[in-house]
């Protein structure tokens, strides 16, 4: 796919919480395509300790109102530059990069979308797509507390929503992987993304039930786009950049200890 | 529109303008963003005699101004590059030069010699400044004493450019470009990266699996620019600089010391297309102040 270096316009910067912002971008020319799981690379102005470009994960992409939507978690300058952007500003974005979820191999297939804090921000597009597409589509949303379980209502429209909170202030206590739904229901296809904790604990569930499982990864990146070998990880075949080779792998690709 | 051509010795630049080794792929990872043809020369990545995986994972650290690398060489080896990569980037209308590496003097020989009959390769850059490689790289470029045995016995097998990428990891930078002059290095280029360092003070490790790494960015142009002041002021042959140069006003910097031609490096990571922006920087500036040539500041600083 051809990578684009776009200056998007902010057109509106939506506060979630004291942490989270929604980032809604558009531009005047029409939005290049973009797949589930793609992320793009955002360069910060004006953050003295931000040098390289952040990699972020396209949250959600409406090409009928031309909106791009990013999820910004503020943990440091860079992010908390971003947190506060105002309308009109602008934006410089490389994107679309690295590859996608891929669609389960049958039509009747169940999806599962497990995500935890900011690494729910690709699922929700997944699951759009996936809805389109016609597959059964469920999420399992995962979070510290109530507070930090985002627009609820956006997934709702693509599939049934499931959430466990650590503090028990919403949905079922605990992590994602100790919520009731997996004990009884079977699914085919595993995307998940988050810390690597949840997603091993996420790839283990898979292993177990013989689903199909796909891990967004987000290692540290300089480049983007494959040039600087910095974001590696340790596949079957090597080590591949998670850039470009990524960064969604099936778990049968790493060699993560399960 | 001022005259940007530069001749490196027998290397003919349309101009001054090169990509750095290890930040800019093979070239064609960015095509998308620009005209590969537009600047003078693209340095593709170190390459060795056989494959290598590199170092493990976390391999960078941001910095102040800057970045550690510890990439460690990763390259699946030179014929690899030569069946694979060669082909499809031997048509981009520009020079595509070679970062050589290795562990032992051998290994660069051999890995030059494969490299000699490749029609559209006009030169090598020997890199014996790696810093990310426990054996050789580096080793290789902090004395005069080993930095002239390799130069020299590549020179023996190599008829094209040799370029020779020196370390700033070194007490005097001038007396290892003499000492690879005088063994037949045609140009020299400088700086490589800064062995570094970066701590996760939350969990008391290093951020890098390999401790130490190589710092580059703006952070760095400093010591680059007084380094290519020093060595083009020692050696005969031509200077390459390189080290945190971001605009154009860092390249004409870097050329007033001295340098007849620059590399961009960890610039790319931030802007792709800055290669460009520099070369239409570079002739601004040269229109502005009326000077038809853009060899007429090389070394032209004034003091």
């Amino acid at each position: 796919m051809k990578k684009f270096i776009l200056d998007l316009i902010i057109k509106e910067n939506r506060k979630l919480s004291d942490q989270y912002s929604l980032l809604i971008l558009t531009s005047s020319e029409k939005l290049p395509e973009i797949l589930p799981g793609q992320f793009a690379e955002v360069r910060i102005d004006g953050s003295s300790t931000t040098f390289l470009r952040r990699p972020l994960s396209i949250h959600f992409v409406d090409y009928e109102l031309n909106e791009l939507w990013l999820l910004i978690q503020v943990v440091g300058d860079g992010t908390k530059r971003l947190a506060e952007l105002k309308s009109e500003d602008s934006l410089n974005l490389i994107l679309p990069l690295g590859n996608s979820y891929s669609e389960p191999e049958t039509k009747s297939a169940k999806a599962l979308l497990v995500g935890g804090g900011c690494g729910v921000a690709p699922l929700l597009y997944l699951g759009a797509h996936l809805k389109r597409s016609g597959f059964d589509v469920s999420f399992l949303l995962g979070a510290r507390s109530k507070g930090d379980l985002l627009q609820l209502c956006e997934y709702e429209r693509y599939g049934t929503v499931y959430t466990t909170t650590e503090d028990g202030t919403y949905g079922e206590r605990g992590f994602v992987t100790q919520h009731s739904l997996l004990n009884g229901s079977n699914f085919d296809n595993i995307y998940t993304c988050g810390p690597t904790p949840m997603m091993k604990a996420v790839a283990r569930y898979a292993a177990k039930t013989k689903a199909n499982c796909e891990v967004s990864l987000e290692n540290t990146m300089a480049c983007g786009i494959g040039a600087c070998l910095c974001c590696v990880t340790d596949t079957i075949q090597g080590h591949v950049c998670v850039c470009t080779e990524g960064p969604v792998f099936n778990i049968t690709k790493l060699k993560w200890q399960i | 529109m001022a005259n940007l051509n530069i001749n490196i010795g027998r290397l003919q630049l349309k101009n001054p303008v090169m990509t750095a080794s290890g930040t800019f792929g093979y070239g064609i990872e960015y095509s998308d963003f620009m005209d590969l043809s537009r600047i003078g020369g693209i340095f593709v990545k170190g390459t060795t005699l056989r494959e290598r995986q590199g170092n493990p994972y976390p391999r960078m650290a941001e910095t102040p101004s800057g970045m550690l690398n510890a990439v460690g060489l990763q390259n699946k080896g030179v014929e690899y590059f030569i069946n694979h990569i060669y082909p499809t980037v031997k048509d981009i209308d520009t020079n595509i030069i070679v970062n050589v590496s290795g562990s032992t003097v051998e290994d660069y020989v051999e890995t030059a010699e494969r490299l000699n009959s490749l029609e559209k390769i006009p030169a090598i850059e020997l890199n014996i400044s790696c810093p990310n490689v426990k054996e050789g790289g580096m080793a290789f470029g902090t004395s005069c004493l080993s930095a002239a045995q390799v130069v020299s016995a590549v020179r023996r097998v190599y008829k094209n450019e040799l370029i020779v990428k020196l370390s700033p990891n070194v007490t005097d930078i001038s007396e290892i470009a003499l000492a690879v002059e005088a063994e037949g290095a045609d140009s020299v280029s400088l700086i490589n990266t800064l062995l570094g360092m970066a701590i996760d003070v939350e969990k008391r490790k290093p951020v890098l699996s390999t401790i130490t790494g190589g710092l580059s960015g703006p952070a760095v142009k400093p010591i680059a620019l007084r380094m290519v002041w020093q060595v083009a002021k020692a050696v005969k042959i031509p200077v390459i600089g390189l080290g945190g140069i971001m605009n154009a006003a860092d390249a004409i910097e870097f050329m007033l010391a001295g340098a007849s031609a620059i590399q961009i490096g960890t610039a790319n990571f931030i802007d792709p297309t800055v290669s460009i922006k520099v070369v239409d920087g570079i002739n601004d500036y040269l229109d502005r102040h009326g000077i038809k040539s853009v060899s007429e500041i090389i070394g032209a600083l004034e003091y």
